[in-house]
């Protein structure tokens, strides 16, 4: 059996003498999707963007398919998809521009038909032309979602990429997270909203205080006993 | 595609995205020429300027015209980015750091040369004085690529301070020094000529190739975490 796809071993993070990350061990294989849950302030978005190679670990290592990621930084960029809690996109420029742009960066070929395929899939074909500045909060967040698939990356981070989204969205998460992980790809993603995690995962991960400190198949558990006993880990 | 294809298609792609958004709300090139331009004015207005003067302060009211109007823009340069958040964006693709700053300098010296190219007129008109504008270009285009290299360095150095606005200058204007130095006294040997000038247009040069080559080396420390 070959190993996992990625691989963090001891992994620690401070911002000036906080220690915000404590250690962390966590295998992913590939075709898995990891539900990252823990209270605000516990590490989670640390950690995605420690994986997202925006931030330099403190201690301990990050392995892609067995590489060290410090080695090869551009070789964990080109694998990575990442959507934050907010879209980031470029206000003067129309959904299309941003979108052409950033697969002019990942170097995507013919980036503008993929862009126009992705819009299509998550219903913003018709505004593709138009301003990122007058869509809703809901389409902006589908407009980072297409931008983050744009280059078929490998690993998924998505960081409560539910934010903002009406029931349409989320549904549309839930088929994008499915599509990736059925596609071999891998998917870690941080949400607040405990059916979600359940849905959308095959396994959940509950960090606390800079460690994990449990972590299960999440088709194994109960979802009302695991809500209580998360409810007093988080308090 | 090759590592250098895509190195300039990444530094295309990032140019083509700042000009289409700065010509899309023009802001900043606006509040630049009017800096420039309400700078060539007051410094018209507050020096008594005869003919045997003009040589020695008109060329260092454009400078500072250039320089001050530079320092509008250079600020904006990565703290656009970073308050729109988009620098995470731009610094979790696979962008070389280098392209990153060979595209936002290039968009500088275009910004700067945009005001300098309105900014000379009204200067040559104002100080009544004969500029010959084929010997000026490179003075110009030497001068500008300096402060543009050392300004685009520090933009994302002070990109994340509150304070910005106030450490841009101060860390800024020293290192420029000799380029500002350098384009006064070669623009003003273009309205008399005096003998025995040291080579201020090759002075420039070197600088620029210094600044260039530090900034090209150090940004990727500054910009990634």
């Amino acid at each position: 059996m070959s190993g996992p796809y990625l691989e963090l071993r001891g992994l620690k993070k401070s911002f000036g003498l906080k220690p915000i990350l404590r250690g962390v061990d966590l295998d992913i294989q590939r075709g898995e999707r990891v539900a990252l849950l823990g209270a605000n302030g516990t590490g989670k978005t640390t950690l995605l963007r420690l994986l997202a190679g925006l931030l330099k670990p403190d201690g301990g290592t990050i392995c892609l398919e067995g590489v060290d990621v410090r080695r090869e930084q551009q070789h964990l960029r080109r694998q990575v998809g990442f959507v934050g809690h907010q879209p980031y996109l470029y206000t003067e420029l129309s959904v299309l521009e941003n979108l052409v742009f950033f697969g002019h960066l990942y170097g995507v070929k013919q980036s503008e038909a993929q862009a126009m395929k992705l819009l299509e899939q998550v219903g913003l074909g018709q505004r593709a032309r138009e301003r990122v500045g007058v869509l809703s909060r809901g389409q902006l967040q589908r407009v980072a979602l297409v931008r983050a698939l744009l280059h078929s990356p490998d690993l998924l981070l998505f960081d409560e990429p539910d934010t903002g989204l009406d029931d349409a969205g989320v549904a549309l998460l839930e088929k994008t997270l499915q599509t990736q992980a059925a596609q071999n790809g891998v998917v870690l993603f941080t949400t607040h909203q405990l059916e979600h995690a359940f849905a959308f995962s095959d396994r959940m991960v509950v960090l606390h205080q800079g460690r994990i400190v449990f972590q299960y198949a999440s088709a194994a558990l109960n979802m009302e006993s695991f809500r209580r006993a998360y409810q007093k880990v988080v308090q | 595609m090759s590592e250098l294809a895509l190195f300039f298609e990444q530094v295309w792609a990032i140019l083509w995205k700042d000009l289409r958004s700065e010509f899309r709300n023009r802001q900043m090139l606006i509040g630049m020429g009017m800096f420039a331009l309400l700078v060539l004015i007051i410094f018209n207005f507050a020096f008594d300027l005869r003919v045997d003067n003009k040589a020695a302060v008109a060329p260092g009211a454009l400078w500072v015209a250039f320089v001050f109007a530079s320092l509008l823009g250079l600020g904006r340069t990565i703290a656009a980015e970073r308050e729109q958040g988009s620098l995470d964006r731009l610094l979790l693709s696979p962008v070389s750091r280098k392209a990153i700053y060979l595209a936002k300098l290039l968009g500088n010296v275009l910004f700067i040369g945009i005001v300098e190219l309105v900014a000379v007129p009204v200067f040559a008109i104002l100080f009544d004085v004969p500029l010959a504008t084929g010997l000026l270009i490179p003075i110009v285009l030497l001068g500008t690529l300096g402060i543009a290299a050392v300004g685009t360095l520090f933009s994302a150095l002070t990109a994340s301070s509150q304070t910005r606005e106030m450490l841009l200058p101060i860390l800024i204007f020293p290192l420029i020094v000799p380029i500002v130095i350098g384009a006064v006294r070669a623009t003003g040997s273009l309205m008399i000529a005096v003998s025995n000038e040291p080579p201020w247009l090759g002075l420039i040069a070197a600088f620029d190739v210094i600044f260039l080559s530090i900034s090209l080396l150090t940004f990727e420390y500054i910009v990634d975490e």
